[in-house]
């Protein structure tokens, strides 16, 4: 016992915010003495600075929302698509054969690389944008539907076929709730592939949006306002993470893993 | 009257020929061990029975109201155990699925989730699961089997218990010759996809391991299972 107490007492959570907050100063002190060029890296604090400057201006809340809109509209499109296509998949053989190959043929490209083809499809307008974010949802998606379902244990199915659920109820009881562990950690992937084609397809001639803000001040040199864009991109992803970390504590407070974690 | 009826009974798996002309009876509320060695039919027997496999020849008849209890207690890891007894009623489930699970003695862990179950307790729970429908046949596919001795011990009580309660007929299919003689009103052995022997048990004391009769039963069904046999040439 006076092992573990020993141990408890260091303090590991205040330590492990040491290190960045170190950094943070380091690079402060840089900037202030002139070893960092304004133009390479600008102090955190001036970063602040700008971020009041941008949100007092209406910009940076603008840009933010246009941002948040365009990555929410694709995400949704390719969600529904990827979840309805797996269920759809998963449940039917005969779905099956019609799609699953295909797909799994679409699942190699990897999604940025069809970029160029994008632009030639739909121009560098808002369409092409959010169907790259949509196809970046969709794959991983699909595919972690699929695998949920195909791995439920078929020895549950036979029992409640004994009880006497109808496929309906099967697809109720079991087969939705048995393959949510593996859906959510396709919704984690999904997050993770829409933010980033988010980034890129802002990159490609916006006129709103984060990725503008980014592209403008590159014109003008204003590496603040670029760092900026990049911790609120930053920001993003560690909001999506939380909601999916959410997600699997409340839907999954039954599965033995998921309750130890957040225990 | 007769709960099931099994004549000419075959099934057959590619080259395999698994159950080969079986006949069997249970009487209403009668309690039948089925015994013999790992392969030689008994699960596939009981998975006819219970509506899980089409024989390939033969007549069977078993009522609709009939229950499984597996060897794994298939409970739904992501459903709290009220709601495990209660999968599939209409009604007032909840009431019926605490009284049953009142029975097994675990009413207290209603809203538990399965995962945090023992062993034993998540078998209590399917015998729950398995009574709460009043089957007319229960059918129980080796239940006890991955349990430890003394819980084992345990269940054979519960289930002597609530089958004397309920009445439903039995099929309990074991490899365990004690189990069947403890908790049965008739034992057959099955070999070869057809019944071997079959024996009721009707002891004048109490029905233990100490009872005079117990001995002599059990070597007559190891040998009718072929078990001595084997020994003997090894």
């Amino acid at each position: 016992m006076t092992v573990t107490n020993r141990v408890r007492r260091f303090p590991h959570r205040t330590v492990s915010w040491l290190t960045p907050v170190a950094v943070l100063v380091i690079w402060e002190l840089a900037a202030r003495l002139g070893l960092l060029s304004q133009q390479v890296l600008p102090a955190p604090t001036i970063v602040l600075a700008k971020a009041g400057e941008l949100i007092a201006d209406g910009q940076l809340p603008e840009n933010l929302l246009a941002s948040l809109q365009r990555a929410a509209t694709g995400f949704l499109i390719g969600a529904a698509t990827g979840l309805g296509l797996g269920l759809l998949v998963g449940l039917s053989r005969i779905a099956e054969s019609f799609l699953d190959r295909g797909i799994q043929m679409v699942r190699a490209v990897p999604f940025l690389a069809i970029l160029p083809l994008v632009i030639v499809w739909f121009g560098i307008g808002e369409a092409g944008k959010i169907f790259l974010i949509a196809l970046g949802t969709a794959v991983p998606l699909y595919l972690n539907t699929v695998l949920g379902i195909r791995q439920i244990d078929a020895k549950l199915l036979e029992m409640t076929e004994v009880v006497g659920l109808n496929r309906a109820g099967q697809v109720r009881w079991v087969v939705l709730p048995g393959a949510l562990p593996s859906i959510l950690g396709g919704l984690r992937l999904s997050l993770t592939a829409a933010w980033l084609a988010l980034v890129i397809a802002e990159t490609i001639g916006a006129d709103a949006g984060l990725g503008f803000m980014a592209t403008n001040a590159r014109e003008f040199l204003q590496a603040d306002v670029i760092v900026l864009v990049v911790i609120i991109y930053a920001a993003i992803g560690i909001v999506c993470d939380l909601i999916t970390r959410l997600l699997e504590r409340r839907l999954l407070r039954w599965h033995p893993t998921y309750a130890k974690l957040h225990a | 009257m007769s709960t099931v009826e099994v004549r000419g009974l075959v099934r057959r798996f590619g080259e395999r020929t698994v159950l080969n002309g079986l006949d069997l009876n249970i009487a209403e509320g009668e309690f039948v061990a089925l015994i013999g060695q790992s392969g030689c039919g008994k699960t596939t027997l009981l998975r006819l029975l219970a509506g899980l496999d089409r024989p390939d020849d033969g007549r069977l008849a078993a009522p609709d109201a009939k229950m499984v209890v597996f060897q794994e207690h298939r409970l739904l890891p992501w459903r709290r155990v009220w709601r495990n007894v209660a999968v599939g009623l209409g009604g007032d489930s909840r009431a019926a699925a605490l009284r049953a699970l009142a029975e097994v003695g675990l009413d207290g862990h209603a809203e538990a989730w399965p995962a945090t179950l023992s062993g034993g307790e998540a078998q209590r729970v399917a015998l729950a699961r398995a009574l709460v429908r009043e089957p007319r046949l229960l059918l129980l596919d080796e239940p006890f089997a991955a349990l430890d001795a003394l819980t084992r011990i345990k269940m054979h009580a519960l289930v002597r218990d609530l089958v004397t309660r309920h009445r439903p007929a039995v099929l309990l299919v074991t490899h365990d010759v004690d189990e069947a003689i403890l908790l049965a009103d008739r034992v057959v052995a099955m070999r070869d996809g057809q019944l071997a022997a079959e024996h009721r048990i009707a002891f004048d004391g109490p029905r233990d391991r100490k009872a005079p009769e117990f001995p002599l039963l059990r070597e007559t069904l190891l040998a009718e299972l072929g078990v001595i046999d084997e020994l003997a040439r090894t």
